[in-house]
């Protein structure tokens, strides 16, 4: 029986030929992530350890993006954690205000995980770079601590659930979002927990990075332990030019174990929307048309890529946001910011009345820029819908694709984009 | 011995503990805030000893280790749910909090039942209705990592020892 790319890569990092699910093992880590909300309590229980320096000052990612720019005076104290620790241990991929992007768009843009990785990082999203085909999953404060002080962690080795998107017709406008909500939708919440979600298929193989990173995102929102897509040349020619040390190219084998194998035709797959509160309550755009909002958020580790920002700015340009309608704009990183306003892009939204952000994950978390009032509605591209996500316990946040969100910033309630693209 | 808080199924750690007040990890700021979102009036009359029952996928969503954080700062003595999302139920026991697995307890205990738990023995006994349950008990060496207030002071103690 040969093994899935998951199990290749935690067997290679714990030094095994062989691993199958449910085995418990030691593994060495390529990465350690913290962030400003996860990485000071880490600090705190780092200290406690006794230990003086962290396992491999270029192995660990300190990325201060959550309540950054400072919003108050408490989130000011908390980044100092960051900041001094990052400076005492001479962590070399340390970013901050300035040159700080949204952690899941940053690291794999500036070559820190690479295919064939075994990446802990202190928080939830840290699924994202399977795409790469890496293994990365998130833990708390504590793991992460101890990863920090041993550059090692305990795993349970996770069965894996294989979903193959057949043909690469995809319905205009649908995207990677709209097939993680999709499968979302299909199994639930907790349809994946505790186990690798794997990508394939040729619908997967046709899509972009970009479309990559935001399917895997969004792998814990089913639970799942990390969501992985093979490496093929799509992943390479990204990796390529950004990778600064050697990595490694692991695929499943053709006798490999899945515990579940779910198939869909990529043409079936409608544009998506998840209602409040949870991804699970998915509809089609169709369903969901016609609901007023008051605020529209775009970006996020989710969709603050490059793709997410041509394909909003390209509704907007030319039009006008709905008077009734807030929209924010959150690129991912600085580099996609500058690319994008290179392109155009930004003006373009600024014309339309978006409010452009500096990276942060603000918005997303309810944390700062963009809270919603009692009874408010938000569209966003972001990956959380939960009670009290982006505000007031009584507001409410529906989940879709960058497409989705410009042209209703536009209409003002939630539409498909034909509507307000003429060709679309 | 202590009074039960019941809550429902995909129970979420921005609901244990909304972003909002992630500013800053104080256990103590972070417990008066604990489970707003779900119940308000949770976090000004939970009693040391008091019990958390919750549904499916209990601790979904962010990995913020504040969440049970806030629960065990609480004073919450054991939370018993039907399962735990799993980055939740790592953290849990990381900071030597105890929950136990156990859908028939959840179906048979109802908010404001008495309920004792004795984790040694995974016993979970409603004293309100006169009925038990048994939860899987936590391994030996798990017992005295949530004994000993979690991972990192287990870490220190065995490389004190070793």
């Amino acid at each position: 029986m040969g093994m899935t790319i998951s199990e290749k890569i935690l067997a290679a990092h714990a030094g095994l030929d062989k691993v199958v699910p449910g085995e418990i093992i030691n593994a060495k880590l390529d990465i350690v992530l913290a962030n400003d909300v996860t990485g000071p309590v880490a600090i705190n229980e780092f200290n406690k350890l006794g230990i003086e320096k962290v396992f491999d000052q270029e192995k660990v990612a300190l990325v201060a993006d959550h309540f950054t720019p400072n919003k108050d005076i408490a989130s000011a104290e908390h980044s100092k954690i960051l900041r001094d620790f990052a400076k005492n241990q001479k962590i070399k991929y340390f970013w901050d205000t300035g040159t700080v992007g949204i952690e899941h768009c940053l690291l794999p843009e500036q070559g820190v995980v690479l295919p064939g990785d075994l990446i802990i990082g202190a928080d939830s999203h840290t699924c994202t770079y399977g795409a790469l085909g890496a293994f990365a999953t998130g833990v708390g404060s504590t793991d992460c601590a101890a990863g920090m002080a041993t550059g090692e962690a305990w795993f349970r080795v996770p069965e894996t659930l294989k979903f193959i998107f057949h043909g690469t017709d995809f319905q205009p406008w649908v995207s990677g979002k709209d097939l993680i909500l999709y499968i979302i939708g299909q199994i639930g919440v907790d349809g994946a927990r505790y186990k690798a979600m794997e990508f394939s298929g040729d619908g997967i193989r046709s899509l972009s990075m970009d479309n990559r990173l935001t399917i895997c995102n969004m792998a814990i929102e089913a639970g799942a332990k990390t969501g992985i897509i093979e490496p093929d040349e799509i992943t390479l020619q990204y990796v390529k030019s950004r990778a600064k040390r050697e990595y490694k190219i692991y695929k499943s084998d053709h006798d490999a174990c899945y515990e579940n194998v779910y198939e869909f035709r990529s043409k079936d797959i409608p544009l998506q929307v998840a209602f409040p509160h949870l991804p699970e309550n998915t509809k089609s755009v169709d369903e969901a048309s016609g609901r007023k909002i008051d605020q529209v958020v775009i970006g996020s580790c989710t969709n603050g890529r490059l793709e997410d920002l041509e394909i909003a700015a390209n509704i907007l340009k030319g039009k006008k946001i709905h008077p009734e309608i807030r929209c924010l704009i959150f690129p991912g990183t600085q580099q996609i910011y500058l690319e994008a306003l290179r392109k155009g892009w930004i003006e373009a939204m600024v014309e339309a009345g978006a409010a452009v952000s500096t990276p942060t994950c603000g918005p997303c978390l309810g944390g700062h820029m963009g809270i919603l009032a009692k009874g408010e509605r938000a569209l966003s591209t972001t990956n959380r819908n939960f009670v009290g996500r982006m505000g007031h316990p009584e507001s409410e946040v529906y989940l879709c694709n960058p497409a989705v969100a410009a042209a209703s910033a536009i209409k003002g309630e939630i539409v498909h984009p034909r509507e307000v693209v003429n060709n679309g | 011995m202590g009074k039960a808080w019941k809550f429902g199924d995909d129970i979420d750690t921005d609901v244990i503990i909304p972003a909002r007040y992630l500013n800053n990890s104080d256990p103590k700021h972070l417990a008066s805030h604990c489970m707003e979102d779900a119940d308000p009036t949770f976090a000004t009359n939970v009693k040391p000893g008091d019990i958390i029952i919750g549904g499916k996928n209990f601790g979904c969503g962010s990995s913020r280790e504040h969440a049970p954080i806030a629960i065990k700062a609480a004073g919450v003595k054991v939370v018993i749910a039907e399962s735990y999302a799993r980055i939740f139920y790592r953290n849990s026991l990381n900071i030597g909090m105890p929950i136990l697995e156990c859908p028939e307890a959840v179906a048979g205990i109802e908010s404001g039942d008495t309920v004792e738990v004795d984790l040694e023995k995974g016993l979970i006994l409603n004293k309100s209705k006169g009925t038990s349950f048994q939860a899987r008990p936590f391994p030996e060496f798990m017992q005295d990592l949530i004994r000993g207030g979690g991972l990192i002071s287990y870490i220190k103690e065995k490389r004190n020892n070793a």
